[in-house]
C-alpha cells in the first residue's frame, strides 16, 4: 500500500507526461503481480470498490472527533478523502500496513454493512499518505491527473511495444492484468482475448479552428475544405457510441467503452446485423425527427427502463461510420471505403432504430460555416468535417477528422454565489452560480439561471476568487452569497449550447454546457440580460 | 486580580501594554516594543526602544542596519526588566535563533505571549520552556487537526533520497531566509551529509549570522551562476543542493540550473494540493511553527485560566478549548504573515 500511495503522490506533484510515465514505468518494474494491476486498474477507472459513500466517511470521523473541528479542517483542505485522511486519529504502534491487494480482496469479499468497520480498521493502521490513498480507491475518486491512455502508454514503454497493440487488447483483459504483465516482461506469450463482443477504441475529432487564430498550432486553414479532400455530415446531439454485434453477443458502448447495453435494449434488440458500428445514439420523437438532447438524457439516467419510457422516448443509432463487418477489419480502410461498406450494409434497408447519418454536400468553407450556423434542424450542433482517404486510428489523430460546432449562445450574467473548487482548484473559489433580471412586481430580481466552473485562466480565477472574498454577503456551509444587485455586481459573458423549458429550476430555463467566455469587469450589472430575453433562445432549442 | 484587558489588549498596531505603555511586535513603528523574534512581521524597523534578546537585537541589525532603532535594549533569557512598574522578562520560545515569548507580569497578574513557537528539538536554538501564567496568548498558525508534522529527520531523508535518486537534477530547496534555512542546513548536517551546499545571496548573511553565534553550518558556497555560462559550469549542481528563498525559485534565476527539482520546506506542505498549487515537486513538511498536537499539549502545560489566540486559525483552537473548558477568545489581530 505505501509503494501505490507513494506512486500517486508523485505522480500528483509531477509535472509532464514523460516524467509521469517514467514514474508509473518504475512502479511496474518493481511492483510484483497482483499489485501493480489492481493499481493499474485504479489508475485506469477499471477497478470499481465503491463500497463506501462519502457520508459513512463522515460518520466514521465523528464518532471520532469534534464536528466543528472537523468542518473547519474540511472547508480548509477541501477535499473530503484528504481531510480525513490528516485528521485521523494515529493510533500508535499499530503499524501493520495492509497490501494493495489484500484491500481489494477483502473489500471485495465484504459485505457493505461491514464496510466502515474494515475501513476505519485499516485507517487506524495506515500513514497518512496511505489512507488517503485508501479512502480515494474506496469512495471510488481517483483523480491524480492520469488519464487511462497515459497509462497505456506506460505499459507500452515499459513492454517495449506499440501503444496501439495495448489499446487494442485493452478492453478484452481484465483486472489485474496478470497475462498482460507476463507478456510486457517477456515471461510469456501476448495475450489473445476474445475479443468478441468487445469495445474498440475509437477514433475522435479536433475542433476546427480558423486559421486566422494565428498562434494556435492547431488552427488549419479553412480553404483546404474541398469536396475533393472532406466529406461533411451533421453532428447530432446526441451521444456517441459503439454498437457491437459479433457472433450472437451484442453490447452497446458509450466512446469511452461503457457499457450501456441495459439502459436500450430497444436498440439492442434491433442489432441484426453481423458488426461493429460508429454511431450517434438519439431518442426519435412521434414526427420521426430527433427529440431534444433532454429526451436522451432523461433515458440514460434510468437504470432499468419501463415500457413507457421505451415507447414515449424510442432511442436509435444515426450510424456514420463501420469498424468490423463479419470476419473483416476494415479499420485500415479509407473512410470513402468505409462509407460505401456502411451504406451497402444499412443504406437500403434503413429501420427505425438503425440509419445512415447523411453526407453535407461540401462546396467550400464559406457555405459550410454558414451552414454550421444555420443547421436544419435544432438538434443539430454543427458538422463534422473527415477527410475521405483517413483510416480509423483510435484516439484524437491531428488532421484527420475534424469537427466545426456551431457558435456558442451568449448572454450577460450576473453572479450570485461561488463554491470551493475541488482539486487543483480547492482553496480558490471557482464554481459559480449565475443569474439574470427577472421582472417582477417589485422590480428587477436576480434568478439564478445557470452553474459554470470552467471558461477562464488561472490569473482571472485569481481575479474571481478575490472578488468573491470581498464581497461576501452571507454564507451557507461551503457556498458564499455574494453582492449581486442592480448596482453593485459582476457580470460575465456566459456561453451556452443550448436552453431547455426545466420545470424543476426556479427560472424555468436549464442551460446546456454553460462556461464563461469573459468577464465584464466593466459592465453595469443592471444592464445583465433579462429572464425573458434569455428565454428567446428557448425557440432556438426545442421546437 | 484585575481583569487582563488592563494589562494587554489588542489595537491596530499590535498588542498594547497601557500600563507600561509598550507594545509586543507591533505593525507599526511605536516608542517603546518587545519583540519576541527577528521575523520581518513581528520585528519592524522604526522603534523608539527595541527590548528584545541579543540575538533577536543582531538580527534585526543585519536585517534593517545598524540604526533600526533609536535605543536597544537586549535582555537576556530570564532576566527581568521594569517598564513603568510592570515587570517584562523572555522566556525561550524555540522559533528561530533568538526568539522568547513575552512574559508580562504586573500586581499578581502574569501574562505570556507566545510569538511565533514550536516545541520540536531544534539544533539551532533553545528550547520553548512552559511558562504558567493567568492568560496565554498563543500562536495558531497551524491550528487545524490537519496539521501533524512528521519527524524531522524523516522528511530530511526524503530529501537526501532524492539526491541519490535524481543524481542529475538540481535540487532547489525553498526555504525561508531566518531560521529554516539554517534548521535544514543542521539537520542535513545531522543526517551526514557533507557535501558543500549553495546557498541564493539572500541567505547568506543570516547564516553567517548563525555561525557567529556557534552553529555550525558545515561548507557554503554562493548559488551564483551567470547568465549564458557554459555547460560544464552549470553541470556542478547537478545532484546537489541549492537554497533559497520560495520567491527566488519562481523568477529566471531558477531555470538556469540543470533540470531542477523543486522543494519546499514548510508546514503547509502537509497539504497536498498546496504543494501542488505551489509547484512544488518534493514537499518536506518541515515547520518552525507547533503543529496541532503540540498547540494543544502546550495549553494543557501551561494550564492558564485564558487562552487567547492570534496569528492562524483562531477559530480551531479556541473551539478545542472551549470543548477542553478553558475560557478562549480569538484575538483577531492584523499584519502577520502566514508562515514567518
Ligand atoms: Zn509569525
Ligand atoms: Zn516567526
Amino acid at each position: 500500500m505505501q509503494a501505490f500511495s507513494q506512486l500517486l503522490d508523485s505522480l500528483i506533484l509531477t509535472p509532464g507526461r514523460n516524467a509521469k510515465i517514467t514514474l508509473l514505468c518504475d512502479y511496474f518494474a518493481r511492483t510484483p503481480d497482483p499489485a501493480r494491476g489492481w493499481a493499474l486498474a485504479a489508475i485506469t477507472g477499471e477497478l470499481d470498490l465503491k463500497t463506501i459513500k462519502p457520508a459513512m466517511i463522515r460518520a466514521l470521523v465523528s464518532e471520532r472527533m469534534d464536528e466543528e473541528l472537523f468542518r473547519l479542517s474540511y472547508d480548509y483542505v477541501g477535499d473530503l478523502a484528504e481531510t480525513v485522511s490528516l485528521v485521523w486519529p494515529e493510533t500508535h504502534g499499530a503499524n501493520y500496513s495492509p497490501t494493495l491487494d489484500e484491500i481489494v480482496d477483502t473489500v471485495q469479499d465484504t459485505p457493505k454493512a461491514k464496510a466502515p468497520e474494515l475501513i476505519a480498521h485499516w485507517l487506524d493502521r495506515l500513514g497518512a499518505s496511505e489512507r488517503w490513498a485508501l479512502l480515494k480507491l474506496v469512495t471510488g475518486g481517483l483523480r491524480i491527473g492520469v488519464s487511462a491512455r497515459l497509462a497505456k502508454q506506460a505499459l507500452a514503454k515499459f513492454g517495449g511495444v506499440k501503444a496501439g497493440e495495448i489499446e487494442e487488447l485493452w478492453h478484452g483483459l481484465d483486472a489485474p492484468y496478470e497475462d498482460l504483465f507476463a507478456w510486457l516482461s517477456g515471461d510469456g506469450e501476448k495475450p489473445t482475448p476474445d475479443m468478441s463482443g468487445a469495445f474498440r477504441p475509437v477514433m475522435l475529432a479536433h475542433p476546427l479552428i480558423a486559421k486566422k487564430d494565428r498562434d494556435d498550432p492547431d488552427a488549419i486553414n479553412p480553404d483546404m475544405i474541398t469536396p475533393e479532400a472532406f466529406a461533411a455530415e451533421w453532428k447530432w446531439d446526441g451521444i456517441r457510441v459503439q454498437a457491437v454485434s459479433e457472433n450472437g453477443v451484442r453490447h452497446l458502448y458509450t466512446r469511452t467503452g461503457d457499457d450501456i447495453s441495459h439502459t436500450f435494449p430497444d436498440v439492442v434488440a434491433a442489432m441484426e446485423f453481423d458488426a461493429v458500428l460508429d454511431g450517434e445514439l438519439l431518442v426519435r420523437k412521434p414526427d420521426g425527427n430527433v427529440a431534444p438532447f433532454n429526451d436522451l438524457q432523461q433515458r440514460l439516467n434510468r437504470k432499468t427502463v419501463s415500457k413507457k419510457m421505451l415507447s414515449e422516448r424510442p432511442a436509435f443509432i444515426r450510424a456514420y461510420d463501420i469498424l468490423h463487418h463479419g470476419e473483416e477489419d476494415l479499420r485500415a480502410l479509407t473512410f470513402r471505403e468505409r462509407r460505401a461498406k456502411l451504406e451497402a450494409l444499412l443504406g437500403t434497408s434503413p429501420t427505425d432504430r438503425f440509419d445512415v447519418s447523411p453526407l453535407v454536400e461540401v462546396t467550400d468553407a464559406a457555405s459550410l460555416n454558414a451552414l454550421r450556423n444555420a443547421p436544419p434542424q435544432p438538434e443539430i450542433e454543427g458538422l463534422m468535417l473527415k477527410r475521405w482517404e483517413s483510416i480509423y486510428e483510435a484516439g484524437r489523430p491531428k488532421g484527420p477528422w475534424f469537427k466545426w460546432k456551431r457558435d456558442p449562445f451568449l448572454i450577460d450574467a450576473v453572479i450570485m454565489y461561488a463554491q470551493r473548487g475541488h482539486g487543483r482548484r480547492s482553496g480558490y473559489f471557482s464554481d459559480f452560480t449565475f443569474g439574470v433580471w427577472a421582472e417582477t412586481d417589485e422590480g428587477h430580481e436576480i434568478t439564478p439561471v445557470g452553474k459554470a466552473y470552467f471558461g477562464f485562466t488561472d490569473d482571472e480565477l485569481k481575479e474571481l476568487d478575490k472578488f468573491v472574498r470581498n464581497n461576501t454577503i452571507d454564507r451557507f456551509g461551503p457556498v458564499r452569497m455574494v453582492k449581486a444587485t442592480r448596482e453593485e455586481g459582476l457580470v460575465v459573458e456566459v456561453a451556452f449550447e443550448g436552453l431547455n423549458a426545466s420545470p424543476r429550476h426556479k427560472s424555468g430555463v436549464a442551460m446546456r454546457f454553460p462556461r464563461f467566455n469573459r468577464i465584464r469587469w466593466d459592465k453595469p450589472a443592471a444592464e445583465a440580460e433579462t429572464l425573458d430575453g434569455l428565454k428567446e433562445f428557448l425557440s432556438y432549442s426545442e421546437t | 486580580m484585575r481583569s487582563p484587558d488592563q494589562l494587554l489588549h489588542p489595537t491596530p498596531a499590535g498588542l498594547y501594554c497601557p500600563v507600561g505603555d509598550f507594545y509586543i511586535d507591533p505593525v507599526r513603528a511605536v516608542d517603546r516594543a518587545v519583540i519576541t523574534h527577528g521575523h520581518a512581521d513581528h520585528a519592524r524597523a522604526g522603534h523608539g526602544a527595541v527590548l528584545a534578546t541579543p540575538e533577536t537585537i543582531n538580527i534585526m541589525a543585519a536585517r534593517y542596519g545598524e540604526d533600526f532603532t533609536a535605543k536597544r535594549q537586549p535582555t537576556e533569557l530570564g532576566e527581568v526588566v521594569s517598564i513603568n512598574g510592570v515587570e517584562v522578562s523572555l522566556a525561550p520560545a524555540g522559533h528561530v535563533l533568538g526568539s522568547a515569548q513575552a512574559v508580562v507580569e504586573h500586581k499578581g497578574l502574569r501574562m505570556v505571549c507566545t510569538g511565533d513557537y514550536k516545541r520540536r528539538q531544534d539544533p539551532t536554538c533553545t528550547p520553548f520552556e512552559p511558562v504558567p501564567c493567568h492568560v496565554f496568548i498563543s500562536e495558531a498558525t497551524f491550528a487545524l487537526p490537519v496539521f501533524r508534522h512528521p519527524d524531522d529527520r524523516e522528511e530530511i531523508r526524503k530529501l537526501l533520497h532524492s539526491l541519490t535518486t535524481f543524481p542529475d537534477r538540481a535540487h532547489l530547496v525553498g526555504v525561508y531566509a531566518l531560521g529554516k534555512a539554517q534548521r535544514v542546513i543542521s539537520l542535513i548536517r545531522e543526517a551526514g551529509y557533507q557535501d558543500t551546499i549553495y546557498i541564493h545571496g539572500a541567505l547568506k548573511s543570516l547564516c553567517d549570522l548563525y555561525e557567529d553565534h556557534g552553529i555550525s553550518l558545515g561548507s557554503l558556497e554562493p548559488a551564483t551562476l551567470e547568465k549564458g555560462v557554459a555547460k560544464e559550469e552549470q553541470a556542478k549542481f547537478a545532484g546537489k543542493i541549492v537554497m533559497g528563498p520560495p520567491s527566488a525559485f519562481r523568477d529566471k534565476w531558477a531555470r538556469r540550473f540543470p533540470d531542477p527539482i523543486t522543494v519546499f520546506c514548510s508546514g503547509w506542505m502537509r497539504i497536498r494540493q498546496r504543494a501542488k498549487q505551489s509547484g512544488v515537486e518534493l514537499p518536506i513538511i518541515l515547520s518552525d511553527h507547533a503543529d496541532w498536537d503540540e498547540l494543544t499539549q502546550t495549553v494543557r502545560d501551561v494550564n492558564p485560566q485564558e487562552l487567547w489566540v492570534t496569528h492562524g486559525r483562531e477559530d480551531a483552537l479556541c473551539r478545542w478549548a472551549e470543548l477542553e473548558g478553558y475560557s478562549a477568545r480569538p484575538l483577531r489581530l492584523v499584519g502577520y504573515d502566514e508562515d514567518s
